[in-house]
């Protein structure tokens, strides 16, 4: 441990101890075990692997077996107290009041301009106990949010363990760790078990748009649960895997990530750089019936006035990916920029190029073709196409096992 | 049967009675719902001894605007106007001011004054023209706030290139540093630095001190007036114009809470139960009161409630009252003075050294004070031959590191007294009761949370477009059918009556615009 000389003191002028170093989550010491690229990323203060032994197989460990993330470093508050669902049901444009106990919803929040600070998921634990859980920090707005509301929020990033145990094979798993009752789990539901004289809370939650399951957990159990799990797995090709893998299955998926498809409001210092819910495509999590919520007013007049920005889903021609790329639209014989890609992947397993990105209005309706301008480099000389670009309204990948209750046996 | 009103008023404070006439007069069913037994709120006169009565917070005239006077045709009784100020000196050499011209001071000092008023009193006529009006809403796109912004660069302009320079210049700086480079007396420059601190929790180095010192001018470039029977005279004036126009002023009426009805204000329920419906909520409260007492934060958006939770409103002045049995003698100050007002601050540094403890929640040793004896002029304050002393005593923080019980407040009067008494020595033996306000028995009596009588402080960024909260400048609050029309808003404190007159008139207009 370091010592912070740069003026962090204590109330007796003593320097405080500041530990500068990655901090290693409780599953650490079992993806090391595995790990045989040594490639690791910061993730929020946490080393995180990009990958433990080859990205693509990772990846198909999710689309055809199961694969197990340490998802440890999201953000994870909790919310109690007697006016919790009175606090989310402001916080969040989505109507909280249909989240019964038992049931995750996902959901943005925006600050009162109407602009999307993140987005994230809301575990309603038991009657009046939620778990917040995002990509970005926020006590700040959360604590904000809290004047004047009998409510409590913790910050538990560190103290809750959590895997993410996603893939075609993960129900069976679930069954093999002897979890009852867990073909039950509809998605978006949650239901807590006894383990190793703990609680673990299974969601049926993911960031892959597949069959799969979260266990959260206190990060003295980790090690027994992640034993536990791979134990069950053995016979159900279950792997661990890095980053990299789970990107590529969340832009299958159409999901989002802060900071990469959009940009956390609170972060943003020029002007339209934020993103309102409608400009991400999320219109259906703003509920208008409600009376008051944060950003209400502002998204109103932004529904009167119309949305400057569009989220597109793009079915790219060609196998290359279209990293970073710009997007135009051919009229009138001239082409003109209307936006750029925000992420972008070759889509193994709809054997499509595939990209997220970020169009100006009114450009982007489903159905309109763009053209997406794709740099690549061939024996260090760069080429560029000019491919073209369907809009199309779907998630990339989409599997009806999914959403199955019970899910099928693989 | 809830009974239904176009308007209900909360807080019969000056500016609620102002904004409740004023409602009445365009023929709006109004009513004016007032916790205390009296109208008034904190410009209010009420007995604090046997026979003797006080204005119990403002208790000078300075800033009434001719403007809500033209409006309601009230008419204000003075006792003294033009009342001039005495810097008290130990060696009783008072240094004696009215506005520019100014006695026992060199003739460097005299000239000086003179030129600094008359600029002072122009950069103020500038303010002034903004007092009676809602500050534009900045950037969007509304002609008539383009108009007025335009007008504002204008009317800069217009002063001439040295002057709006020397405009812009003072504006954010410290009232310290000019008297320092303008005058030689210690007592002027105490005197100036006095009134431009006065109310505020703010010391004479502090930043944007010339613009409070301003502030003061806005109205009546500073002459001081004193109403015949106190302060609650005016609001008793103005209560008066608003009940002949129609409008109900219910006392001894506390609200409890705002109702709120599907995301917007449908009218109030009081503390005794009793609910009255209205679309058009108006509370005189100040900002913080309102939205998180009255309204509730649940029923706003988390930056606004962050913003008015930020509001800086911790009350630095308590309230002085004495009943004396005679007047008491002052070393070089003439009895016909007593009608005057009397400053202890001696000199800047004087000013600048009381301030200090305040910062680290400390009271004042030696703090500084304005005094008046309000029944010299005007005898129904005391029975004859007796006399009341009202002073402003600075500075009391409202968050008193030892806390405000009964013992530090006795400790802070006694303070009072001792101050007083360097001057006075016989005042001790003349007091009959005595009473002291410290900003926590502000926020009791007159419902202000801090105790700070401004409802906010008077700093560039809480003032014109960012009072009380950015993008919330022109009266309506972010609540459907809710404004506000108290000291917090645009302009600020003080007796002047504009913030209610401001107010009633966006609240007519937007009715207008719907």
């Amino acid at each position: 441990m370091k010592t912070d000389m740069k003026g962090n003191m204590n109330a007796d002028m003593t320097p405080v101890a500041v530990d500068q170093g990655r901090k290693r989550s409780p599953f650490y010491s079992r993806l090391s075990a595995l790990d045989r690229l040594n490639t690791w990323h910061a993730w929020k203060g946490y080393t995180s692997t990009d990958a433990l032994y080859d990205a693509d197989l990772e990846y198909f460990a999710i689309r055809n077996s199961t694969g197990v993330f340490d998802l440890t470093p999201m953000t994870k508050y909790r919310i109690k107290g007697a006016d919790s669902l009175d606090y989310v049901d402001r916080l969040v444009t989505r109507d909280m009041r249909k989240i019964k106990p038992g049931r995750v919803a996902y959901a943005v929040w925006c600050n009162d301009q109407g602009r999307v600070i993140d987005d994230g998921t809301l575990f309603h634990l038991r009657e009046g106990e939620y778990r917040l859980c995002s990509q970005e920090r926020h006590l700040a707005w959360l604590t904000a949010a809290a004047i004047g509301l009998d409510v409590q929020i913790t910050e538990e990033t560190d103290d809750i363990a959590a895997l993410a145990v996603q893939g075609p094979t993960s129900f069976s798993v679930m069954k093999n760790m002897g979890f009852q009752g867990i073909e039950e789990l509809k998605p978006f539901g949650l239901t807590h078990f006894d383990f190793d004289g703990g609680e673990l809370m299974i969601s049926r939650t993911g960031f892959t748009g597949d069959l799969g399951y979260e266990l959260w957990i206190d990060k003295a159990k980790a090690e027994p649960l992640w034993d536990a799990l791979f134990e069950a797995g053995k016979l159900h090709g279950i792997r661990a895997i890095g980053t990299d893998a789970l990107d590529l299955a969340r832009i299958e998926a159409g999901f989002l990530t802060a900071g990469v498809d959009f940009l956390p409001a609170d972060g943003t210092v020029r002007s339209g750089r934020s993103r309102s819910p409608f400009e991400l495509g999320l219109e259906w999590l703003v509920d208008f019936k409600k009376p008051n919520f944060n950003g209400r007013r502002a998204l109103a007049e932004e529904k009167r006035r119309g949305s400057n920005w569009r989220l597109v889903k793009l079915d790219i021609e060609g196998n290359k990916p279209a990293h970073h790329s710009y997007i135009y639209r051919k009229t009138k014989g001239r082409r003109k920029q209307v936006g750029f890609i925000t992420s972008a992947t070759w889509s193994p397993v709809c054997k499509q190029n595939v990209a997220l990105g970020t169009v100006v209005m009114p450009h982007g309706a489903v159905g309109e073709e763009l053209l997406v301008e794709i740099y690549y480099q061939r024996e260090m000389h760069w080429s560029r196409v000019m491919a073209r670009a369907m809009v199309v309204e779907k998630p990339f990948w989409d599997p009806p096992r999914r959403r199955a209750t019970p899910p099928g046996k693989f | 049967m809830t009974e239904r009103y176009d308007a209900i008023v909360i807080g019969a404070g000056h500016n609620g009675l102002v904004c409740a006439a004023l409602l009445a007069k365009a023929g709006k069913k109004v009513l004016v719902l007032e916790a205390d037994d009296a109208v008034g709120g904190a410009a209010r006169t009420r007995p604090f001894a046997e026979g003797y009565s006080v204005s119990s917070c403002a208790h000078l005239l300075y800033q009434l605007q001719p403007d809500v006077i033209r409006d309601l045709g009230v008419k204000i009784d003075l006792a003294a106007k033009s009342i001039a100020t005495v810097a008290l000196a130990a060696d009783g050499n008072h240094v004696r001011l009215n506005g520019g011209s100014v006695e026992g001071v060199s003739n460097a000092d005299r000239d000086s004054l003179r030129d600094f008023h008359r600029r002072m009193t122009r950069f103020a006529d500038l303010l002034q023209t903004y007092f009676n009006k809602s500050p534009p809403r900045l950037a969007n796109g509304s002609t008539r706030d383009l108009t007025t912004l335009a007008r504002l660069g204008f009317d800069l302009r217009r002063l001439g290139r040295t002057e709006m320079r020397e405009f812009l210049r003072l504006v954010g700086m410290n009232i310290f540093d000019e008297v320092e480079e303008r005058f030689e007396s210690p007592l002027l420059r105490g005197a100036l630095c006095l009134d431009a601190v006065l109310g505020t929790h703010l010391g004479p180095r502090s930043p944007n001190t010339i613009l409070t010192y301003l502030y003061r001018l806005c109205g009546s470039h500073g002459a001081l007036s004193a109403p015949a029977g106190g302060m609650g005279a005016v609001s008793e004036a103005l209560a008066q114009s608003a009940r002949d126009r129609g409008a109900v002023i219910r006392t001894g009426k506390p609200v409890r809470r705002v109702i709120v009805e599907n995301g917007r204000a449908a009218g109030v329920e009081t503390e005794d139960g009793e609910t009255f419906a209205s679309w058009t909520v108006v509370s005189n409260a100040d900002p913080k009161t309102t939205i998180m007492s009255l309204v509730g934060a649940r029923h706003v958006e988390t930056g606004f409630v962050r913003r008015v939770n930020h509001i800086r409103m911790r009350g630095n002045a308590a309230k002085l009252h004495l009943a004396l049995d005679g007047l008491p003698t002052i070393d070089g100050l003439d009895k016909r003075h007593f009608g005057d007002r009397l400053l202890i601050a001696p000199d800047p540094n004087y000013v600048e050294r009381a301030f200090n403890p305040a910062k680290y929640g400390v009271y004042s040793r030696a703090p500084v004070l304005e005094i008046t004896f309000p029944s010299f002029r005007d005898t129904a304050l005391a029975p004859t031959g007796r006399h009341v002393l009202s002073a402003v005593v600075q500075y009391a923080p409202y968050r008193l590191k030892a806390g405000w019980n009964g013992e530090a407040r006795d400790a802070f009067l006694n303070t009072a007294i001792d101050t007083i008494a360097s001057y006075a020595p016989d005042l001790r033996e003349r007091i009959t009761a005595a009473e002291i306000l410290t900003p926590a028995d502000i926020e009791r009596e007159f419902r202000i949370t801090g105790g700070h009588w401004h409802h906010g402080e008077l700093t560039l960024d809480q003032f014109m477009f960012v009072r009380p909260v950015v993008g919330f400048a022109q009266y309506s609050m972010p609540l459907q059918g809710l404004w506000l029309c108290g000291a917090g808003t645009h302009p600020g404190g003080g007796v002047s009556g504009a913030c209610g007159r401001n107010a009633a008139r966006m609240i007519l207009a937007d009715e207008k615009a719907a």
